[in-house]
Order: C-alpha cells, then structure tokens, then sequence
C-alpha cells in the first residue's frame, strides 16, 4: 500500500489526478464545511453549557450527558424510536415485500398500480400529514368510520397515549414506495433457473418463497431494513404537524426531544449531545450494513 | 404458480390454464383494494376541499360532497391576512429549481471523476460517500444552524440554497453508477481526438444520461419542494417563508381550523408533485432500483 503511493506516477496520470480533485472539490468543501466540521463542532459543544450565545461558554465536560440520562423523558424518547423503528422494520417492510410480490406478478395493468402505490410516498409532507390528522379523527375520520361499517369500534388514534404509535406506523405504511422497488428489482434479479430446479424437485409455492426467494433477496432485505430504520429517525414532520410529541409524551422521538431542547428550551448544549448520540447511531448502522450485510447475506456470484 | 403436470383427468381448475386464471384473481383481489387505500388520503384531501365546512364537520362522514363549493380554493389561497401563499410559492419555486441546479451540476462532476478518473485516494473519498450517504440531515442540524447563524444567513434563503452547490452523496452515487455504464470506447475515441476531460463530461456524458439526470431532477424537486424541516428552522419572517410552513401556520394560527380552506390549499402544493411524479415515474422508479440492487 505505502509502496503504491510512493511510486512515481507519469505526468499524464497526475493530471488526471488533478482534475479528479478538481471535480470533486464542491463535494470535498461541501463535506468539511457542512458535515465534517458541524459534526466534530456538535461534538465539542455537548460538553459545554452552551445556551443562545457561543461567546462565554463554560466547559462542564460530561454534565450535559449526565442530565440526559438523569432525564426520564429523554429515556421515553429512545423508547419512542425503537418502538416506530421496530414497528417500520416489522410491518413497513413486510408491508412493502407483500407490494413487491404483488407487482412481480405477470398481470395486465401492473404499471398503473405500480404509480398508485408509490403516489402516497412522493407527496408525504405536510399537506398529507395535515389528512391523515383528519383521517384519524376518531368520530368524523374515514378510518373509524369504516371500521364501524365492518361492526368495529375504532381506536381513538392519535388521540390516545397508546394508540398514537400504532397511528404513526400506520401511516408510515403508506410511504413505503422506494422499499417496495428496490424488494421489487430485487425479486426481478433472483435468476429464474433457480425457479425451475426448485419446481423440477417438487418445492411448492411456500418451499420456493422460503428457500429460493428469501435467500437470494437476503442483500436486498438487508438494505431495506437500514433504510427504514435510518428513516425512522427522520419522522419529524409527522410529529410537528399532527402530534407535537403528544399526548402527553407518547409520542416524543428523538428527533422531536431534539428540536425542542435546540430551538424552543434553547438548551443547545444537551441538544448537541443528543444529535451526537443520534449520530453515531446512523452511523454505526451505516457500518453495519457496510459489514454485515456483506457477510451475513448470501451473494450470486455476479449479482452486481 | 405450481406446475404439477395436469391429468388428463382433473378439472379445467387444476390445469395449468386454470391454476394461472385463480392467481390472476388473487393477485387482483389484493392488487385493487390496496390500490384503493392508497389513492383515499387524496381522495379525503380533494373532497375536504371541496365540501362546505358544516359538510365538513358533517356525522356519518361522507366522501363524495353534496354541494361542490369550488370557492374554497380562493378563499383559502387568499383567506388569512399574513399568510401570503402567492409569495410562498414563489419563494419555494425559487429554492427548488436553484437546488436542482446545484446538484445537477456539482452531482455530476463529482460523480464523473468518481467513475472514471484515475487517482490515488479515490477509494477512500468514494468510501466516505459511501458512508454519508445514508446520514439523513437531521442528525447534523444543530451545528449547521450554528454555522449558518455564524454566517449571518438566518432568516434568508442561503442555508438552503448554498449546500446544494456542494453535492449530495445519494445523487453522487446515483450518477456514478450510470457513468459506469457508458461504454469505454466513446471516452477513448474522444481523446484521440484531443478532447479533455470537460469537453468529453459536456459532450459524450451529459447527452447519454438524461435519464439519469432526469430522475436526479426529479428527486430533487420532490425532495426540495416538500421540505418542512428546513425552512422551518431557519426562516422566521413571513414573506420568506415556503409553502409547506405556510401550511402549517394556517393550522396553527386559529384554534378552529378551517379545514375546508385548509384542505383546499394543500390540494394546490401538492399538484405539482403529482404532475412531475406523472409524467416523470419511468425515471423516479429506475433510479430507486439503482439504488438498491446495484448498492
């Protein structure tokens, strides 16, 4: 390795250098300017009191964590976000593979569902988030309305300390459109001879999901469990618009304690070491995919 | 579909043919409703705005208006004093069509040199796009607003119109996995005929990838236009804001929501979501299977 850098390289080589740094130099300042120095700057700021202004800043080393863990709010946060995380994984993806393997099927018309089922996740926003509050009213909502015509009382919703999380998944379900189409080039990748062996040595249609599909989407799955996990910590317009956190604490995530401790306590200093905390989060399961889903996870032998 | 070899015996059902007609009706039967589901938040959104508010507040709840009350649109375009959604729209209009052209741009140069030049650190760089790529913005907010605050830039459009000139790691690597794709001999054939690196970008890579360049538009104008987080933080100022927070402010400005108004208008941001989403799909679902498969 030393020994390559070391070699001398022809004039026509480092010009090619030069320009490859040439090109990604608005990506390298862009990195360093908005992501490199904020994170190391977040890192250094969790251990001081900082509150509005950076100019008198005391260092109090790791009192800012110290009252993060001393905070039982901040410990329904985190189980918050596991709760929607587990949630997302469970359902949002078999959700999501359910979709995929309906729009796998040889049937006329499965472009136009295919844009149906994707439709919901392009305009997630505020505007969507603002109809599903209304969507989740328990008496005038579509939702309970509907439950009730099959005979069932509906759940109060997000209205209701245990029922809001449910709500969110629910909802969360709608937008699993990028999921559903990577699990859907996914299934189109799995090679059809291994179909055909499987049918020639008698597997039915359960033994060839279990044994032929499941694994070779292993990669694929992988992938898309650290997609919605990552998403999971991102779900902040949802609890800004139809929530705030409520009832009660019920809903507070992460990223909600978050903004409330950074721009309304204005308690910068403990906001920071909860973005840090969340950070290495995101970032050990970057790594993870990165590792395990190498190892873990069966490859063909050209399947990229 | 099972293929056990039909006798001649067993009913049309058991056959091939048969077994293939049942799945088709299966596959419909779950296709349709879900299909359904999928498309009520709209259809709740579009009759909402369109109902009377007494229909509104209306017990059994229905979906299909009595009275169509197009007047709602107006009225809540223009209903509430400080909101001003005309200066909105053209406030989110502007930061979405500069962000486009920012990642546009400096996606593609990146992506580029990352797929087709030679130098040492390459891999460590691409490494580190790699990594950042799935970091969602969030995470990183308290110290950009810091930053940006340091910079004077508060309650002005530059936190958000800036860091798109600096790259984006997902559309870095959207890009350079198509740039891999472009056969070797064109770039060859180019430099015996004298042509540097900008002039085989703009000339060969530029024209072959449309597609990709369209779903990187694409995304980028859904992304940017339906972005809360960001102006939400860092405008305060009514007439800078964007279309989503002006939303929200009719939500929470009064405590009796006018939610046929409120409906109406959010029926209007999301139009042309829809539209770019219509005739742009082909390309929005290629690019996201890229992601996956060849990630």
């Amino acid at each position: 390795m030393f020994r390559r850098i070391m070699r001398p390289i022809s004039p026509s080589a480092r010009r090619e250098e030069r320009i490859f740094y040439l090109f990604i130099l608005p990506w390298l300042i862009g990195l360093i300017l908005f992501n490199a120095g904020p994170v190391f700057g977040m890192l250094g700021l969790s251990f001081t009191d900082w509150r509005i202004s950076l100019d008198d800043l005391q260092f109090i080393g790791l009192d800012n964590y110290s009252k993060l863990f001393a905070d039982p709010i901040f410990w329904t946060s985190v189980g918050n976000t596991l709760y929607i995380v587990v949630g997302r994984v469970v359902f949002g993806v078999s959700f999501a593979l359910l979709l995929a393997i309906l729009l796998n099927q040889k049937v006329p018309g499965i472009a136009f569902f295919r844009a149906v089922y994707y439709l919901p996740t392009v305009t997630a926003g505020v505007a969507v988030a603002l109809v599903w509050i209304w969507i989740f009213n328990p008496r005038l909502g579509i939702l309970n309305h509907t439950l009730k015509q099959i005979g069932i009382t509906g759940p109060p919703w997000i209205h209701s300390s245990t029922w809001v999380k449910p709500s969110l998944i629910l909802m969360s379900m709608f937008s699993v459109g990028p999921i559903m189409i990577i699990l859907l080039a996914g299934l189109q990748g799995v090679p059809k001879e291994l179909y055909e062996s499987a049918e020639i040595d008698g597997a039915g249609n359960w033994a060839k999901f279990r044994n032929v599909t499941l694994p070779m989407l292993s990669p694929v799955l992988f992938f898309v469990i650290i997609i919605s996990v990552v998403s999971s910590f991102q779900n902040f317009t949802e609890i800004r618009v139809m929530t705030e956190g409520g009832p009660g604490e019920s809903s507070n995530v992460m990223i909600w304690y978050l903004w409330k401790h950074a721009f309304i306590f204005l308690n910068l200093g403990v906001a920071a070491a909860v973005a840090w905390i969340m950070f290495v989060i995101l970032m050990a399961l970057t790594g993870l995919q990165f590792r395990l889903g190498r190892r873990w996870v069966y490859y063909e032998g050209e399947a990229r | 579909m099972t293929t056990d070899k039909p006798k001649k015996s067993v009913s049309w059902l058991k056959s091939i043919e048969g077994r293939r007609a049942i799945g088709i009706i299966i596959t419909f039967a779950l296709l349709v409703p879900l299909g359904v589901a999928f498309v009520l938040p709209f259809i709740v959104m579009v009759s909402t705005a369109l109902k009377p508010l007494k229909q509104v507040f209306a017990f059994p709840p229905t979906l299909i208006p009595e009275t169509v009350q197009w007047q709602n649109f107006p009225d809540g375009w223009y209903g509430y004093g400080y909101v001003d959604f005309t200066t909105c729209t053209w406030n989110s209009l502007k930061i979405t069509i500069n962000n486009i052209i920012g990642n546009l741009v400096s996606c593609t140069l990146a992506a580029y040199a990352f797929a087709r030049l030679k130098a040492r650190g390459k891999n460590f760089f691409f490494a580190i796009v790699l990594a950042t790529m799935l970091l969602p913005n969030e995470a990183l907010v308290v110290p950009q607003y810091v930053l940006f605050s340091r910079f004077g830039w508060l309650d002005t459009h530059l936190p958000l119109m800036v860091p798109p000139w600096f790259g984006w790691p997902f559309f870095i690597f959207l890009l350079r996995q198509f740039f891999l794709t472009i056969p070797e001999e064109l770039i060859d054939a180019a430099k015996i005929d004298g042509a540097g690196h900008a002039r085989i970008l703009l000339q060969i890579f530029i024209p072959l990838s449309k597609p990709a360049l369209a779903t990187l538009a694409i995304f980028a104008f859904i992304g940017n236009w339906n972005n809360f987080f960001g102006p939400l933080l860092y405008l305060r100022t009514p007439n800078v804001q964007t279309l989503p927070v002006c939303l929200v402010q009719y939500q929470g400005a009064y405590g009796n929501t006018e939610w046929h108004l409120m409906m109406a208008v959010a029926t209007i941001t999301v139009i042309p979501v829809l539209l770019i989403f219509i005739f742009g799909q082909r390309y929005f679902v290629e690019g996201i299977a890229t992601s996956g498969v060849k990630g």
